[in-house]
């Protein structure tokens, strides 16, 4: 249950950073708020905030990442069990990689108030995510250094997140666009190098502003970054995101907990159900599921799969992108493999949406192991084949070792995870580090390299696929025996083999296939390592059908903030090199 | 009768007949290597490539040509308009113009200039006049950065290219191709000058525009580059220029490094023609394969491989060869 402790409640229980801000910051000025994931979350006083952030990146072992911002509407909340009033709420998510440890920090805000300093000035990440609170939900940013909507047009009213911004299309005006209207769009997208604090020129030179994208081969999406050359070096640039936003967080708020499912999979639409898991495992830990064993391990192996498939489509764009043509078709003939076996198992392919909340949608068909082991076995020849054709090239070398290249220092500062991260010698892998869905059970290893540039980040994506398979093969060589789905009477679809003799399990199956379940009030949430860095879901429930906030957070998202710290002084031909390093999807950044 | 056909005539008559077709054959060829390049980057990309269209997809490159005729030929409002239209006619005249000098067997050529190889040289440097309008008459910021790049490549690429062949010169004394070829009856270029080659053949696939240094063009950084503009029957000229290309360097490099028609020994009683077709085929080929299996090096690479490594080593290959002859002769 979620309560809100006092002041002077069970002091030793309390996490060792509570304590510390306790220490610091008195008691009184914090209220502790107990959640189901079990991050210590306390909510600040806005005055306070900004001292509290800079005291945990500050103290020893600091809390140097933050790892998500984003912001609540709290107003149509009923289940609050006494947290301080707030119409709005604004989180912050600090991540410490030393303690392994996460701290959340909340903000309550009143209607008429609606402002928070800026964390720009401690954590420039803090950046993007504040545009993003500031565009979906209204809330200023004081101090902030360009406060404008990232996600939507510019010319956009309201602020989408918001409970009173309608969810559905058919409670909006049919959309019209006339030419006036397409012109004054248009408009709103010129590039004005002033407002980035650009200067158009020097006194003996004028330099070109170039727009790489929405529509280009490189630009992996619709994604665009405005450059500032002189010839054909990067002296700055702004990466402009929005134009693959669906608006999927406010999606979960309308779909019941079972039927968000699909949504997921089309956040990082390479990753297929590798997206579902985070999502599930969250759902479970506010129905206090726990699944069986089989559960695990099947969705730990299809999960796998998802990685590799997408680390094999990143390989072959990469090579693609410094100008290889030729890899990528071998590299689909392999994902097609893969994607045969998913296909026998789930039957979909880049979308199976196929796990569920308690369970899988499915047993595993008979003779699944036959095809699985096929692809394990051919799979690793191909890959010595790649490395030996085309990652040992010479060409390639030069195009790609250290370019864009960041330390971890940078890396933690703009809070880049996944092999990014692992590249600059951190060793940070959620699957080790908080193991979740059975990983503790597998023998694997996390690849790590020191350089932190464009050929690292492909070496360590090789390796994770060789520790893919070698996890596939123990799921394979020791699948456990046992029912696909939790018996529990918030699984969906529930176990209905008693519903026939039992009145109280029929009633739980009607409601929970008609309306969907009810899950508990609370909030929780889940990271995973997913296939370009860690992802995670922060559902909060109201004792409802539906999610009443859904947050995602995704790897892209960051990744692609950090881009112009990291090329500023580069060409061109680095710049494409780097985008391909990232393996981002556009879909992941805007959601 | 037929006294009217004097032999000066009959002479005229024959180069002009030889010259026509030697221009369509080349054309034909050219555009014929589109599709042969598809099936042979399929067949190495483990996948089929055209086959839809007649048997083996031999017809494709007719459905192609239909549609890019039957095209809007389109040029931007923002363009300059006679520099626009005039930069593709300069890319496919120059480099079919180039193609006269070679001889193709020992009674076939189209012209025997004494100054040959100078005229290729002349054609080739005018050639890169049609990739730098095309870029600024594009008025396009993409355009304008690949014509940046041709005119650096260009110019770092030409430089090395005309030493690179002055061995060959030598040893034969003469500019003259068919006298070129006729000094390797013994043994064939490739031995005595095979530096030459070596940086002739790179100095090659860099005039024609090929990957890896299609730095102009490079579509995964500047999205095709100088033609970015371009569409339609304007776009295919350009198109076929680089095919023609591709087949008049292949011919250059039979000619001026493996003997041109001269067959391998104890093989003479195949026609010279094959002999040429063969071995003009083959280096069509390595250009394809070369496309297929190489990345592209970044931009400034290229300018450096040119400078620090190709012109040290055609200038040492020049002054090898300039001893030996010196040696010999003495």
């Amino acid at each position: 249950m979620q309560t809100t402790v006092g002041n002077a409640t069970q002091e030793a229980d309390l996490p060792e950073v509570i304590k510390d801000l306790f220490a610091k910051f008195g008691e009184q000025s914090f209220v502790v708020q107990q959640t189901k994931d079990q991050v210590p979350t306390l909510w600040v006083e806005r005055a306070q905030l900004i001292d509290v952030l800079e005291f945990l990146r500050g103290m020893p072992r600091p809390y140097s990442m933050l790892y998500d911002l984003s912001a609540m509407d709290e107003r149509l909340r009923t289940h609050r069990w006494g947290l301080p009033a707030a119409d709005f709420t604004v989180f912050y998510h600090l991540l410490s990689i030393e303690r392994n440890a996460d701290v959340r920090l909340k903000v309550a805000l009143s209607q008429d108030s609606l402002s928070v300093p800026t964390a720009v000035n401690l954590f420039p990440n803090a950046n993007w995510y504040e545009r993003e609170v500031w565009d979906l939900f209204g809330i200023a940013f004081d101090g902030h250094p360009l406060l404008v909507r990232i996600m939507l047009p510019r010319t956009w009213t309201g602020h989408p997140l918001r409970k009173d911004y309608p969810a559905r299309a058919t409670e909006f005006d049919p959309f019209m666009l006339d030419a006036a209207k397409q012109d004054a769009e248009q408009e709103a997208l010129r590039f004005r190098p002033e407002e980035w604090g650009m200067q158009p020129g020097t006194a003996d030179e004028d330099f070109m502003f170039l727009n790489l994208g929405p529509n280009h081969p490189s630009a992996h999406g619709a994604f665009r970054i405005v450059l500032q050359l002189d010839g054909e070096q990067i002296l700055d640039c702004v990466p402009d995101i929005g134009y693959h936003h669906r608006g999927a967080e406010k999606m979960g708020e309308r779909q019941s907990w079972h039927s968000y499912i699909p949504y997921t999979d089309r956040i990082d639409y390479l990753g297929g159900v590798m997206n579902n898991l985070p999502y599930v495992l969250a759902v479970e830990k506010l129905a206090g599921i726990q699944v069986p064993a089989r559960v695990q391990t099947i969705r730990v192996m299809m999960a796998e799969f998802f990685r590799i498939t997408s680390h094999l489509l990143f390989l072959g764009t990469y090579i693609q992108d410094v100008g290889g043509m030729t890899p990528i078709f071998f590299m689909f003939t392999d994902r097609m493999k893969a994607y045969d076996v998913i296909e026998a198992i789930t039957g979909g392919r880049m979308h199976p949406a196929w796990f569920r909340i308690g369970g899988v949608a499915h047993d595993l068909p008979n003779g699944w192991d036959k095809r699985v082991r096929e692809f394990v076995e051919w799979m690793p020849k191909r890959l010595d084949e790649y490395v030996k054709a085309a990652i040992k090239n010479s060409i390639l070398k030069s195009r790609t070792i250290g370019v864009a290249q960041y330390n971890a220092r940078d890396a933690i500062e703009w809070g880049v995870t996944g092999p990014g991260l692992r590249a600059t010698g951190i060793d940070f892998d959620l699957r080790k580090a908080r193991p979740y869905s059975g990983y503790e059970n597998f023998d694997f290893d996390i690849p790590v390299s020191q350089n932190g540039d464009a050929y690292d980040r492909c070496l360590l994506r090789i390796e994770e696929m060789r520790q893919s398979l070698r996890i596939i093969k123990q799921c394979l060589d020791h699948m456990p025996a046992g029912p696909y789905k939790a018996d529990h009477p918030l699984t969906v679809p529930p176990p209905k083999e008693k519903t026939l003799q039992h009145i109280e399990t029929l009633i739980t199956h009607f409601l929970s296939v008609s309306w969907g379940p009810v899950m508990p009030a609370g909030e929780a949430s889940q990271m995973i390592e997913a296939t370009k860095g860690i992802n995670s879901y922060y559902l909060v429930s109201d004792n409802a059908t539906m999610s009443y906030r859904t947050r995602i957070r995704t790897p892209s998202f960051a990744h692609l903030q950090q881009i112009p710290s990291v090329i500023r002084g580069s060409m061109i031909p680095d710049l494409i090199a780097y985008l391909a390093s990232i393996d981002f999807v556009m879909a992941d950044v805007d959601r | 009768m037929l006294t009217w056909l004097t032999p000066d005539l009959q002479h005229i008559l024959f180069t002009v007949f030889q010259g026509v077709v030697i221009l369509v054959v080349t054309v034909l060829f050219a555009a014929y290597l589109s599709l042969i390049e598809r099936k042979l980057l399929a067949w190495w990309q483990d996948r089929h490539g055209p086959n839809r269209v007649g048997p083996f997809g031999m017809f494709q490159i007719v459905a192609d040509m239909l549609k890019m005729f039957f095209k809007e030929d389109w040029t931007p409002p923002f363009a300059d308009s006679f520099v626009f239209r005039l930069a593709p006619f300069i890319a496919m005249s120059t480099i079919l113009l180039s193609m006269a000098i070679i001889p193709i067997t020992a009674t076939w050529g189209v012209i025997d200039l004494n100054v040959g190889l100078l005229f290729f040289f002349g054609m080739a440097g005018l050639a890169v006049y049609s990739v730098m309008f095309a870029a600024w008459s594009s008025n396009n910021k993409y355009a304008l950065l690949g014509g940046l790049r041709a005119a650096a490549q260009t110019l770092s690429y030409e430089v090395f290219m005309g030493i690179a062949l002055m061995g060959v010169v030598m040893q034969a004394g003469s500019f003259n191709l068919r006298e070129i070829v006729e000094a390797q009856s013994g043994l064939w270029n490739i031995v005595p000058q095979f530096f030459g080659f070596c940086t002739f053949l790179i100095a090659g696939i860099a005039v024609t525009h090929r990957h890896p240094f299609d730095q102009p063009e490079a579509e995964q950084e500047l999205a095709d580059g100088y033609h970015i503009e371009y569409s339609g029957m304007k776009w295919g000229m350009f198109f076929v220029a680089e095919y023609i290309g591709i087949v008049v360097v292949s011919a250059l490099l039979v000619t001026l490094f493996f003997g041109g028609w001269k067959p391998l020994p104890y093989l003479d009683f195949i026609p010279g023609i094959f002999w040429f077709l063969g071995k003009t085929a083959f280096f069509v080929m390595l250009f394809v394969l070369v496309r297929g299996s190489l990345m592209r090096p970044r931009y400034d690479h290229v300018m450096k491989f040119s400078w620090l490594v190709c012109l040290p080593l055609t200038l040492i290959n020049l002054l090898v060869t300039a001893a030996v002859l010196l040696l010999a002769g003495a």
